[in-house]
């Protein structure tokens, strides 16, 4: 009958069941949205608690196509949890994931490939892959991104598409944008970790782009580039692996390459290993500790020794976080503080226990605490480990007796100290305490038995109170094989044991029959019966290890005609004098594994565990890691009204050496390696401005891609234009017309090659040539400047400079110090009563920026004024740049705030290109406004040059009557910004703005609408 | 990476359970189960813990285990601070991060957990990207969501995640355009016996709760930032900038978070800014134990030690306490043997102080160890390292903010043995 009742209570409840879920459907296959929606909450709840709801699957995946996007959201979240059970219903919903990859909006078609990709269904395995190369071109890096997510699920569902995937994963390595680098290093992790050789050519990238990749993506790429760069660079230790840990301080000061200490063959490290090591740096400051913890291990396996420390004060810092991060921080720092105590024993103190503490937490600091203690710390330690001994922890109470041990047979000095310590613990009320005192003191003993025959003697009278069977075992041993030096004590030691023995633990049964068996053989005169009374036990105990073990001794120890030749050597078996026990930390061996990976925290090899391989004796060609990259800029002509107005100022290009003769040049031009335009420069510019400025930051472009590679086409041609240009003064004019013709055509051709070069910074975006992303194609052309405002800024008013005034001014020029400069023009006057001598920008910047300072002036006469050039790379932003001003007696604070229109240059492009930009930067790149414009700027020009005087810009040509485009890229970081103009009526339109670096966006929206407004 | 979650309740139910691959079986958590027996504090837990087929990663907040489930190897900090930020999430949305506050949430915690992972691997963790997608529920919400049938969900989609400022909403207005600093400090400290400092040291955070309208880039100097002798940054700093100036610069996140966080060098003396006197103690043979405590401020700089609270694990043969305060309330639970002491304000005219006796268990020998003190206090207005923010300033935006900073100096792991 009970089995009946049971019947009928599961019936019941399965009815329930059934009954509520027939109630969902009906919710759900209403027309009311709020009622679906209400349906599907409850669903997530059945899910979330674990309970089955799959027999809803037709009526819920009949919503997947819903407008309401909560209820959307739930219906995936559904539909990944259950496709897999219902494969054939879960097809249904595949087209309307199709039709959303086609979406315009990204994040549309972004969460359609999520669901897609989650959907475990074998049989749309081609849909996916399809999916996924298209994705993986997508303009779009945010579905990109989902790509690379979704090639890891592609590969768990059906390894077979291994060779396909893989050459998406190469395509999207080649990425440049910081969103998708950390998961497509993560789907090449996953997918195809050994294959090296795709990150080759994208190392460099990865190193630059990695502070601004997001923190979970940097742990993955930090540790697929320290298993990447134990392949391909040298080892950066010295051979005999001792270091002086004093020099660490000199040595990560600086960042620049260093040789090791003198050898034979002194080491150099790559430049790239030190691109790595230097790009991680920062990242210690992150928040997130699992990105400090992934810099740290790629310092500890990569670093020279002697740089390693760095890592040490974010670790400890580390320590305030949670218990979790702790454990592991603490397991990590264990292991390195094994092999270089040196870095971590300043910070001892943070690795003292609090009672507060979790158990694993102690012990781990404890371990720490032991590896750093040496000499001259010890009795800090000691006396700090007197304290917890005393702790209510027993657990930890052990392991600090344990840790006592270590450092006794460590530190030789307080081997003793340590032992009476211990021998005082013996008579502790916890006995937990005092069996691991015993233990410790049986391996101390060990070590040095000669002094210490008191101490047996003690632990013997202590010995009816122990009750631990290890204690009592190590007693027992302790007494056997020192029984020669307790010879009254050890027969009746053995008396007692005999009586016991039956109730003892195996263990001290074993160390009970191996005390007679040496009794016997040292002192057989007292102990024959009783050994054989033991004997006798044994063999009849219920284990067969005792039984074994007796059996053993007895053949050994007692000579009959059946025992062999062995019982001659019972006592030299028995009685053989023993190696002492090594006392070593749990962490020795640890440093097997990668630190901070799983299998270094359980200590044991993980699932997918990727062993670090060791460093290669040769270095591999370090030349694979090479790019070709396309020369980001090109110059052409002014070809609009602006023209006339440039520079009327007089140029003093420093690089001429007027007051530094030649000297000088080499540090000028020591980034882009040119001599050749310098010379070139002091012959054409101070009578043609315009002409003179425009080549010469041409001719330094030309030079750098000469210097290079010749083998292409265009840097012959570029050659012959040079040669042209110099060639003489009157044939200038007729020169630079045909260099433009010439160059206009290149441009329509494939962009010019350039090889990468190491000693040069390496530039933010670099523009790969072979990145798929068809941004990079697009003529981006760098224009003189339409106009150039005439107006300057005060530097420094000659009442504060002391007779020396200063004014600024843009000459809206390439920078030719730098790309990313933008070049100013400071003018400065004497108008003092005396000589002012050595003029020049001081060492020290407080604000950051890159100053690039005019060569210092040796003398301006009173009443004289004089212009020289700087560049100031502002870093795209309007922060001003501060600086001093400094005379032979004095020094000014100045400062230069850039108005935004300042940070650009102008780009010509043509109406369709423009158009394609301008497709690509919708969304958050986008800014607009509608203006009203005083009457004054609605014709044509003077629209146009309200706007070029505004910002430098380049205009583009337009078909349409209301349409104005101008465009510009951002000096520093070479981001295009495009701006139209859409004229509604005469006086009001709408100014549009796109570009990706969003807050100069919307300053100049700003600036630009004040402008068109103001008469 | 993450294979599936769990959350746990201190009772060992799994209330929640979400799987970003395959579904893995509840059972895999029987391993959790058996070393949460074995462990004799809910602490003592071991992290990490390697079953046959899995590795569960788990973490414990507010009494609830969250227990991931792995596959193959992963750093484990990267799972355990994922984790956290999970909690911090939620605390972040319901207020506080029960099991209760997540039963009642379960349809935000699981749009929370489906953003935050794709494919076990993380996705949007940033506070203000996920506001953007699920909007936090209020009960005002709640309300207007029941009538008219609107959702938590954001109707936008997150242009954050596209930005090249990711921890930043777009189109932020503000009416009242403030920015609040709260620097506070936290000393941790070990004491001995007679008094003496074994350790002492100074961590402290910086947080900002800035609600400015735009765009707005604001840099922030010290009048003395060598004494951050280590720090670390929210991503929205710029590296640089602090490197070769020692100012903080940055466009902020629209809200509350965590600007900074800085450990004052370990070589400048910590003041330590109240004292004990203490007389504990045991006899031998004998039923009763003496508790005498007496706190008192130092160097202080005039401030006012406030919100001072004494605990004490009380050694297990302690039975009862029968003890008299000065001012402020006592309580001991017997079953714990926790000491608590909510003193309230130091009056350094009228110390405070806590004597009287403890009965023990009879027959019970003397315990080995004096009960470890723990204190905790408040000092406002001071950072007690002496860091002083010289100025704010914003760059960008036109409009004047309000600016305001605030010190405060607390307790952190400061213990007293005794």
């Amino acid at each position: 009958s009970s089995g009946s009742s049971v019947n009928i209570h599961a019936s019941y409840l399965l009815m329930s069941v059934l009954h509520r879920n027939e109630d969902l459907r009906e919710m759900l296959e209403s027309t009311k949205e709020s009622l679906k929606l209400e349906a599907m909450k409850r669903i997530v709840g059945l899910i979330a608690r674990g309970k089955n709801a799959s027999e809803l699957f037709p009526a819920v995946v009949k919503n997947v196509a819903s407008k309401n996007i909560e209820l959307k959201k739930l219906v995936y979240v559904y539909l990944v949890r259950y496709a897999e059970e219902q494969q054939d219903l879960a097809l249904l919903s595949i087209s309307t994931f199709q039709r959303a990859l086609k979406d315009p909006n990204q994040l549309i078609r972004a969460s359609a490939l999520r669901v897609l990709s989650s959907i475990r269904v074998p049989i749309i395995v081609p849909i996916m892959m399809l999916a996924i190369k298209e994705a993986a071109t997508d303009l779009s890096p945010y579905v990109r991104k989902t790509a690379a997510h979704a090639i890891q699920k592609l590969y768990s569902l059906d390894a077979d598409q291994k060779e396909q995937l893989i050459e998406v994963i190469e395509k999207l390595l080649k990425d440049k944008s910081t969103l998708v680098a950390g998961s497509v290093v993560m789907a090449f992790e996953e997918v195809c970790p050994d294959r090296i050789d795709l990150i080759h050519k994208n190392y460099r990238k990865l190193c630059n782009l990695l502070v601004d990749v997001e923190e979970w993506g940097q742990v993955v790429i930090i540790s697929m580039l320290t298993r990447y760069a134990r392949t391909q660079f040298i080892s950066p230790w010295k051979e005999d692996g001792i270091f002086d840990e004093n020099s660490e301080q000199a040595f990560y000061e600086s960042d620049e390459e260093k040789l090791g200490t003198p050898q034979s063959k002194p080491y150099i490290m790559d430049p790239d290993h030190r691109l790595l090591l230097r790009n991680t740096k920062p990242l210690l400051q992150s928040r997130n500790t699992a990105v400090v913890m992934s810099v740290a291990q790629l310092y500890w396996h990569l670093a020279p020794k002697q740089e390693v420390g760095v890592i040490t004060k974010s670790l400890v810092r580390l320590l305030r976080s949670h218990r979790e991060v702790q454990y592991i921080v603490l397991q990590n720092i264990a292991t390195m503080s094994i092999q270089q105590k040196g870095i971590f024993e300043p910070f001892m103190k943070s690795f003292y226990v609090r009672s507060t503490d979790p158990t694993h937490i102690k012990t781990l600091k404890l371990e720490i605490l032991t590896n750093l203690a040496n000499e001259a710390n010890i009795s800090t330690i000691l006396r700090e480990f007197q304290t917890y001994v005393k702790s209510q922890d027993k657990a930890f109470a052990a392991a600090t007796i344990q840790a006592i041990g270590r450092c006794a047979t460590n530190i030789t000095d307080v081997t003793d100290t340590c032992l009476n310590g211990l021998v005082l613990l013996l008579s502790n009320r916890d006995e937990t305490v005092v069996a691991e005192s015993v233990v410790v003191i049986k391996k101390l003993l060990q070590t040095q038995p000669t002094q210490h025959s008191e101490i047996i003697k003690h632990m013997a009278k202590l010995f009816d109170n122990i009750t631990v069977p290890m204690a009592r075992a190590s007693i027992l041993w302790l007494i056997g094989e020192y029984c020669e030096r307790v010879p009254k004590i050890a027969p009746d030691v053995l008396r007692k044991m005999a009586k016991t023995f039956t109730v003892e633990e195996d263990i001290v049964k074993l160390q009970t029959v191996n005390l007679a068996a040496k009794l016997y053989l040292t002192n057989s005169k007292q102990t024959k019966l009783l050994t054989q009374y033991i004997l006798n036990l044994g063999k009849y105990d219920q284990s067969y290890d005792i039984r074994d073990r007796t059996r053993f001794i007895r053949q050994l120890i007692v000579p009959n005609e059946k025992s062999g030749a062995l019982s001659k050597y019972a006592r030299r078996i028995l009685l053989a004098s023993k190696p002492a026990p090594m006392l070593e930390s749990t962490f020795k061996d640890r440093d097997r594994f990668q630190l901070g990976t799983l299998s270094h925290t359980i200590n044991s090899k993980a699932t997918g565990y990727l062993e670090l391989s060791d460093w290669p004796t040769a270095a591999p060609d370090s030349s694979v890691r090479n790019v070709e990259v396309m020369e980001p800029v090109k110059k052409e002509i002014s070809w609009t009204f602006g023209a006339a107005s440039e520079c009327h100022v007089k140029e003093w290009v420093p690089s001429m050496g007027k007051t530094k003769p030649l000297k000088s040049d080499d540090k000028f031009y020591s980034d882009s390696g040119e001599e050749e335009g310098a010379g070139e420069e002091g012959t054409g510019s101070s009578s043609e401005d315009s002409s003179s400025s425009s080549s010469s930051s041409s001719s330094n472009e030309e030079s750098d891609s000469e210097s290079e590679d010749k083998n292409s086409k265009h840097s012959e041609e570029t050659d012959s234009s040079q040669s042209d240009k110099s060639s003489g003064h009157s044939d200038k004019k007729k020169a630079d017309k045909k260099k433009r013709l010439q160059l206009k055509k290149k441009a329509k051709k494939a962009a010019p090659k350039e090889r990468y070069q190491m000693h040069r910074p390496p530039t933010h975006h670099p523009l790969t040539q072979e990145l798929w992303n068809l941004r990079t194609f697009t003529p981006k052309m760098v224009s003189s400047p339409v106009f150039v405002p005439m107006s300057s800024h005060e530097l420094l008013h000659r009442m504060t400079g002391k007779g020396l005034a200063a004014q600024y001014h843009f000459p809206r020029q390439p920078c030719i110090y730098g790309n990313k400069m933008v070049s100013v023009q400071l003018t400065l006057t004497n108008s003092s009563d005396h000589t002012l001598e050595d003029i020049s920008i001081g060492e020290k910047t407080s604000s950051g920026q890159n100053i690039h300072r005019f060569s210092s002036i040796e003398r301006l006469e009173p009443g004289a004024s004089v212009t020289v050039s700087m560049g100031i790379d502002f870093n795209d932003s309007t922060q001003a740049a501060n600086f001093q001003l400094c005379t032979k007696e004095d020094q000014f604070s100045v400062s230069i705030q850039p108005v935004v229109g300042e940070l650009f240059l102008p780009v010509t492009m043509t109406e369709q290109d423009f158009r394609k930009e301008q497709g690509k930067l919708q969304g958050m790149n986008e800014t607009s406004a509608t203006i009203t414009m005083a009457p004054e700027n609605t014709s044509n020009q003077a629209l146009s040059k309200k706007m070029v005087s505004v910002a430098n810009m380049g205009v583009v040509p337009t078909g349409e009557d209301s349409l104005y485009r101008f465009a510009a890229k951002s000096v520093s970081s070479g981001d295009l910004v495009l701006v139209s103009v859409d004229l509604t009526d005469s006086s009001s339109g709408r100014l549009t703005i796109n570009t990706e670096k969003t807050v100069i966006g919307s300053m100049l929206l700003r600036d630009l609408k004040t402008a068109l407004a103001q008469p | 990476m993450i294979h599936s979650l769990f959350l746990v309740n201190s009772s060992g139910d799994i209330f929640l359970e979400k799987h970003w691959k395959s579904v893995v079986s509840r059972s895999v958590c029987d391993y959790f189960f058996e070393a949460q027996e074995r462990a004799s504090e809910p602490e003592n837990v071991p992290p990490v813990i390697p079953t046959p087929h899995h590795y569960l990663i788990s973490v414990l907040r507010h009494r609830i285990y969250f227990v991931a489930v792995i596959q193959s190897e992963v750093p484990p900090l990267f799972v355990i601070e994922f984790l956290h930020r999970v909690v911090d999430t939620f605390q972040d949305y319901f207020g506080l991060c029960t099991e209760a506050a997540i039963k009642d949430n379960v349809v935000v915690v699981y749009e929370l957990l489906e953003e935050m992972l794709d494919n076990g691997f993380p996705l949007a963790t940033e506070s203000n990207i996920l506001k953007e997608l699920i909007k936090p529920p209020t009960i005002l919400r709640t309300v207007v969501n029941t009538i008219t049938g609107s959702t938590n969900v954001g109707e936008q989609l997150p242009t954050g995640q596209l930005s090249v400022v990711p921890w930043r909403r777009t189109g932020v207005k503000y009416t009242n355009n403030e920015a609040y600093f709260d620097v506070v400090e936290e000393i941790d400290a070990i004491i001995d016996k007679s008094g003496s400092t074994i350790t002492a040291e100074i961590q402290g955070v910086i947080d900002a709760c800035v609600k400015l309208t735009g765009m707005p880039d604001l840099t922030l100097s010290f009048m003395n930032p060598r004494l951050l002798d280590d720090v670390s940054f929210h991503p929205c700093v710029r590296f640089k900038r602090w490197e070769a100036e020692r100012i903080l610069s940055f466009i902020p996140p629209d809200g509350n978070f965590r600007l900074l966080s800085y450990h004052v060098s370990s070589q400048n003396l910590v003041a330590i800014p109240v004292y004990v006197k203490h007389n504990i103690t045991f006899r031998e043979g004998s039923s009763q134990g003496r508790f005498e405590l007496t706190l008192g401020p130092k160097q202080t700089m005039g401030k006012a030690v406030e919100s001072v609270l004494v605990s004490s694990q009380l050694p297990r043969g302690v039975l009862n306490a029968n003890l008299n305060a000065s001012q402020g309330t006592y309580t001991f639970d017997p079953v714990t043997k926790l000491l608590t002491w909510d003193v309230g304000k130091i009056n350094p005219q009228k110390l405070p102080s806590l004597k009287g006796s403890m009965s023990l268990q009879a027959g019970a020998s003397k315990p080995d160890e004096n009960p470890t003190i723990i204190i905790q206090f408040k000092i406002q207005q001071m950072a007690i390292s002496g860091l002083k923010v010289n100025r704010l300033d914003m760059y960008g935006e036109k409009y004047k903010p309000f600016k305001g900073i605030k010190y405060m100096t607390k307790a952190g792991k400061f213990q007293v043995r005794t």
